[in-house]
């Protein structure tokens, strides 16, 4: 029970369309990301970038708060260990995404909605496929929709409140 | 939120970029839609916002509707954000109250889909809306630009650049790995198209860089560590021992005369194996700084300590022969830095099929440089492995290149290289010279011209890829022989053609250590494994590191006139630099608040800049700004949410990731 993910619960619309939220570095993955532009290397639209300076910016709270906000995916984009601007913030990338992943997990959110991917410079190919391999994955997952869930949730526990309630009142009587 | 930042009145322009952009993205749709979001008081669409008009605009309506936030939907920011900062700061607004969106890199060129394009657009401009609403006004920072700079690599480029940059009056750190300067091109014959000697025209820069009052030449040395940024970079040099004091060597070459060793029985790396040295060396005649090397697996006093000496002996008078020398570490400080280190060729012996290595008669075209110039292993006389003049030599190119199984690139000068060999065997020998060929490739000035001059000369040229080299003789006729199998492409046919001597176009590579000198100098390397230059046809010299610049083949495959252009290139970039005196940096540090810091010393040990420091009294964590980098590594790893970043404030990211999920 407690490995059920919570979007089993959820059926899929037709018109649903996956949304992934992408933060990249400055300096290697944003950077692909123009290269992927500039070579005109097309790839799945449903990806909206974030810049920060740092894959070790992104702070685990933006993660879940894209979640929160109805992303159906996360996708962070680092430069390879080794090659990063600020010596080894990718490091300490590595070590929180690992950790959220336990918690996301926890959460009842699968781990294949946050990927963490090395892109360099270069690679702008990677960045192509990578935004599709993602985009892909979390479609086959479907949505997450927690903004949703979250109203629902919320009802859910107004109405067992209420129930509770009314049930004590009648105890009481 | 606007109690905070007083009325927010935010101007959005939506570019076209001629049709990039709007060819793919409704770019009056995204403007009508930007015009209704909260805070926007303007929004426009117009062709180029880059051009003078577009940024007039913004400029005019910052006046007439006392805009105090820009956003720019356009290009990527590593293009245009400084533009259009410098726009609004024109207009008297704080630069930092700009955000730019990309709708170029990030959408139109990348999705065909004109509807979702359109809707990813309006997303992004709405994320940046409700980001630049958090925007606060943030002063650049300067840095001062140290004038010194260093060169690493003493090939042509290295050289090139040091002397340019030294003759503008800077100082200059030139290191070699190697014992002397000249590189690659040191070691070939004559120079195409003109056919000028290549040491006639080089040893004298060489001479020139020994000679420069600027210019601090240390050979056989190799960057250890790289620390600091633009302006002020510290970097250790180790010098490695060659057993001779440089100060003290005259280069009058007695003690190679004396040596125990009679016979030079050791490998020349110079000739590339081709003739022998003794253990103590000079790499070749006209090496700067002429200086000898003692080679420590060879020297049998440097091996087992028990050698008669004979080299201290013959130079007893000047003692410049040290045993004891140890390798030294100098640091040096200098404000930017120009890497020109250059390539290595193919290894042929990854090509079994030419039989590099297992026929003895199989060379790469750098061996028959030294084989045709005067001062190489045979005096200039063409001649095989076995003594004799070739009667017929065949010319494989792109060996190494072009190819799916080894390289994909072209290595750009092997066509010409090529050409002047056949040229020079041709009149060395007289022999008959093939060249196999896929496509010759004679761009360049004269180059063409070249090439109908070798095609004159009477030189076969058999388009095909050499299927094998092989010494089975099929008939008498190729008895002795190594025969080419080829087939030839223009006519059809498989061929099988005799040849005494067979010479692989060998193509540039990066050095075999390129990966470790781009992370020592934290640049970043092409997906061939050549340096990445910060754009490939607008800075094909800086790097996405501030204050390094790159020239020469490590950055790609070049001749000698394009890898002398380039190095003059990154000197002209670090003069530029140094003569401005400072460099403006993004003001993105971070800051701590003081008040809402706990104390807990989590984001100490995170700065890999020893930027954050511990108040033991306060209890408090503070960051120096002058150390501070921007990663946000800290920012991110703060409990207390005491850490701030400028310009990527938590507030700023929330809104950026609230606004582009608006609607999901």
């Amino acid at each position: 029970m407690e490995d059920k993910p919570i979007t089993d619960q959820l059926v899929t619309s037709a018109d649903w369309e996956p949304l992934v939220v992408a933060f990249f570095c400055n300096w290697c993955t944003y950077t692909a990301a123009d290269l992927a532009g500039v070579s005109r290397m097309g790839y799945d639209h449903n990806v909206r970038v974030i810049r920060v300076m740092c894959s070790g910016r992104v702070d685990p709270q933006f993660v879940l708060d894209a979640f929160a906000h109805g992303a159906d995916g996360v996708l962070i984009g680092g430069c390879h260990p080794g090659d990063c601007h600020y010596v080894e913030g990718n490091y300490k990338t590595l070590r929180r995404y690992h950790l959220l992943k336990r918690v996301l997990r926890d959460l009842g959110i699968e781990e294949g909605r946050l990927r963490l991917e090395w892109i360099a410079a270069s690679e702008g190919e990677k960045v192509a496929k990578t935004i599709n391999e993602m985009v892909e994955q979390v479609r086959a997952l479907g949505p997450l929709r927690l903004t949703r869930r979250f109203k629902e949730w919320d009802a859910e526990l107004a109405s067992h409140e209420a129930e509770a309630q009314s049930e004590e009142v009648a105890t009481h009587a | 939120m606007s109690e905070r930042n007083g009325e927010v009145r935010i101007g959005v322009y939506i570019c076209h970029c001629g049709v990039n952009i709007a060819a793919t993205v409704d770019v009056r749709a995204v403007a009508e839609y930007a015009a209704t979001l909260p805070g926007v008081v303007v929004a426009r669409d117009y062709k180029y916002m880059c051009s003078d008009p577009g940024q007039e605009m913004i400029q005019q309506d910052i006046r007439d509707h006392q805009l105090n936030r820009v956003v720019v939907a356009a290009c990527s920011p590593s293009l245009h954000e400084r533009t259009f900062r410098n726009a609004v700061e024109r207009a008297g607004l704080n630069p930092f109250f700009f955000q730019m969106v990309n709708i170029r890199e990030h959408d139109s060129w990348v999705h065909s889909d004109r509807e979702a394009a359109t809707e990813k657009a309006k997303d992004l401009v709405r994320a940046a809306v409700m980001r630049v609403y958090f925007h606060k006004p943030l002063e650049r920072r300067r840095v001062p630009v140290n004038p010194d700079v260093l060169v690493v690599g003493g090939g042509i480029a290295g050289i090139h650049a040091a002397l340019t940059v030294a003759n503008s009056g800077k100082r200059v750190y030139l290191v070699e790995r190697e014992p002397t300067i000249g590189g690659h091109m040191a070691q070939f014959d004559k120079t195409f198209p003109t056919l000028d000697c290549a040491a006639c025209i080089l040893t004298p820069k060489m001479s020139a860089v020994k000679e420069h009052p600027n210019i601090t030449l240390w050979t056989y040395s190799e960057v250890v560590s790289v620390d600091g940024s633009v302006g002020d970079y510290r970097v250790v040099v180790k010098r490695k021992p060659r057993y001779v004091r440089e100060d003290l060597c005259v280069g009058c070459l007695q003690c190679i005369e004396a040596c125990v060793f009679k016979e030079a029985k050791f490998d020349d790396e110079f000739n590339l194996g081709l003739s022998k040295r003794k253990p103590i060396y000079i790499p070749f005649p006209q090496a700067t700084p002429k200086v000898v090397v003692i080679d420590p697996e060879a020297c049998i006093q440097l091996r087992t300590g028990k050698c008669k000496k004979a080299c201290l002996e013959a130079c007893a008078e000047r003692g410049a022969i040290d045993f004891e020398q140890k390798e030294t570490y100098e640091e040096i400080h200098v404000g930017s830095i120009i890497i020109a280190t250059g390539f290595q060729t193919f290894d042929p012996r990854r090509m079994p099929q030419y039989g590099y290595g297992k026929y003895p008669n199989v060379y790469t075209t750098l061996e028959v440089e030294r084989l045709v110039n005067a001062s190489g292993p045979t005096g200039g006389q063409v001649v095989t492995r076995d003594g004799r003049v070739p009667e017929s030599v065949g010319i494989i190119l792109c060996v190494g290149s072009r190819d799916e199984r080894t390289n994909r690139w072209c290595s750009r000068v092997c066509c010409m290289t090529s050409l002047k060999l056949a040229h020079l065997i041709k009149e060395h020998t007289g022999a008959e010279v093939f060249i196999f060929y896929i496509d010759m490739r004679a761009a360049g000035k004269g180059y063409e011209e070249f090439y109908q001059r070798v095609l004159n000369e009477g030189v076969h040229f058999v388009r095909g890829r050499v299927a094998e080299i092989t010494d089975w003789a099929m008939d008498p006729s190729e008895e002795g022989k190594l025969i080419a199998r080829v087939e030839d492409t223009n006519t059809g046919f498989v061929r099988r053609i005799p040849l005494d001597m067979v010479v692989l176009a060998v193509g540039l590579e990066p050095q075999f250590d390129a990966l470790n000198v781009q992370r020592l100098f934290g640049i970043g390397c092409s997906m061939d494994g050549f340096f990445l230059e910060r754009h490939p046809k607008l800075a094909p010299s800086p790097t996405y590191t501030d204050g390094i610049f790159i020239a020469g083949v490590c950055q790609g495959p070049k001749d000698i006139p394009d890898s002398v252009m380039q190095a003059g290139y990154a000197a002209a970039e670090a003069i530029a630099l140094a003569d401005t005196g400072f460099f403006e940096l993004e003001p993105n540090t971070a800051y701590i608040i003081a008040e809402e810091c706990s104390g807990c010393k989590t984001c100490i040990p995170l700065c890999p800049y020893q930027a954050i420091t511990f108040n033991e009294e306060k209890k408090k964590a503070f960051v120096n700004e002058v150390l501070c980098k921007g990663c946000g590594t800290c920012v991110a790893a703060c409990p207390s949410g005491s850490i701030k970043q400028n310009l990527f404030e938590d507030e700023e990211i929330f809104s950026e990731i609230e606004g582009v999920l608006a609607y999901a």
